[in-house]
């Protein structure tokens, strides 16, 4: 599964994790986030992080 | 000195004439600053920001010429950022039974800053706070320009504390728009976007679209450095609409250093070339330039050509500050172009290039080498790239 970076303030998801604040749960790779999903660190949707190499 | 806005709310910040480096040594400001702070005295007494904790003891002094810090019952903190915060340990010991009101982040980053088990709320856009006949609503700001940044609302006076949104760093014996000289206070405006927002520039548009939306009455804008903005407020506003959208300028300009002056005839070569074309162009020795100065031209600009001597294989140290920040800032709807001179391994424009791929800025011209001191030709090449960078401004 691909971690996810930020391009607004650089926060990784990293699907391992998931996101606890978020509701979302570890081993949630990123493309089943929902939509309205946001950056927890800086609110930025989803459609601005991008794949990490 | 305090500054009454409007009934019951009062400037107590400190205007500092004499800094000239801001961030430890990364953002100059020739003009100075102001760390403002701001003072509600209703039914609760509010204080909202600090100002940089050399300047505590006259806070604490500005505060306790309208009303005894110890009455103060809340203090917002809208950025934890130091310039603003770094006082609150000051103010918290005078004020010892105050609400520390912050954003979720906020809460996070002020502990983390100051490590104090103050008494905390953390707020979320659209909370409000009944301080007396008015209240206080929050606007969650992520990075404009923290993830922490939030902005503060007072209802009746109709004010707006939007912390470092919207502020100069611009010292004045004044404390609002209309009193100042226009041309500087959108000189230190413009200065202040392009050095610190310009990467938050889709954060900016949308902040702006959602609490425009929120139809709230506007009188004064009151950032946390600088001016205030009261006469026509939103004025700001819609110039940092204009900012976030990136729209340059038909200019360019050209970053160079040089060692030996070879590379420094090459971009005087260029600005011939851009302006036999009729496009206004800036020359900057980055070894003697304001870095920070130079961004702001940088932001202005649509064409941003750089150039360097080849150093042990690569450009010269002395450019690499301006190359990082056309990385960080990310400037869009840039393009440009790259040369410089070398003696006999010549990587530095290749490097150059290869850079600004990266910084997304569009190369329209192939770059230009000169070995050694730059022959007639070679300036006839650099003549040919600056036009050529012309025409695709002007396309």
């Amino acid at each position: 599964m691909d971690k996810y970076k930020c391009s607004v303030c650089g926060w990784i998801y990293d699907p391992e994790l998931g996101d606890s604040d978020g509701g979302i749960p570890p081993g949630t790779p990123f493309e089943k986030l929902p939509d309205d999903w946001v950056c927890p660190m800086c609110g930025a949707a989803k459609d601005l992080f991008e794949k990490m190499e | 000195m305090v500054t009454e806005l409007t009934q019951g709310v009062y400037w107590v910040g400190v205007v500092d004439w004499a800094i000239r480096q801001f961030h430890g040594h990364e953002l100059s400001t020739h003009r100075g600053t102001s760390y403002n702070a701001y003072l509600i005295v209703d039914e609760k007494v509010v204080l909202v920001d600090t100002v940089l904790d050399s300047f505590r003891g006259q806070l604490i002094q500005n505060i306790s010429e309208i009303v005894d810090p110890a009455k103060i019952d809340i203090v917002v903190a809208n950025h934890a950022e130091a310039d603003h915060s770094s006082s609150l340990p000051a103010v918290m010991r005078h004020a010892p039974n105050a609400t520390l009101v912050v954003s979720q982040r906020g809460k996070e980053s002020i502990e983390g800053h100051y490590h104090q088990p103050w008494n905390f709320r953390a707020v979320k856009t659209g909370d409000k706070i009944n301080v007396g006949e008015n209240d206080l609503i929050f606007v969650e700001a992520h990075m404009i320009h923290w993830p922490d940044s939030m902005f503060a609302y007072l209802t009746g006076k109709n004010i707006f504390m939007t912390n470092d949104a919207f502020g100069q760093h611009y010292a004045a014996v004044f404390r609002f728009n209309d009193q100042v000289n226009r041309e500087e206070l959108y000189e230190e405006a413009l200065k202040y976007y392009a050095n610190i927002l310009t990467p938050f520039s889709g954060p900016v548009l949308k902040k702006i679209e959602e609490v425009l939306a929120l139809n709230l009455p506007v009188d004064v804008i009151a950032p946390s450095h600088g001016i205030i903005w009261r006469k026509d407020p939103l004025q700001i506003v819609k110039k940092y609409q204009q900012w976030a959208a990136q729209e340059p300028e038909k200019s360019a300009v050209v970053l160079y250093d040089t060692m030996w002056e070879g590379t420094r005839h090459m971009a005087e070569a260029i600005g011939q070339g851009l302006a036999a074309e009729g496009i206004p162009c800036k020359l900057f020795h980055m070894g003697v330039s304001d870095r920070n100065d130079v961004v702001a031209e940088v932001f202005k600009a649509k064409a941003i050509i750089v150039g360097s001597p080849t150093f042990n294989q690569g450009p010269l140290p002395t450019i690499s500050p301006i190359l990082e920040d056309l990385r960080g800032l990310k400037f869009r709807n840039k393009i440009g172009a790259a040369f410089g001179s070398y003696g006999w391994s010549g990587e530095a424009v290749e490097i150059i290039e290869k850079h600004l791929d990266l910084c997304k800025i569009q190369i329209v011209a192939e770059g230009v080498r000169a070995k050694w001191q730059p022959k007639p030709d070679d300036l006839t090449k650099c003549r040919e790239l600056g036009q050529k960078v012309a025409q695709a401004v002007i396309a």
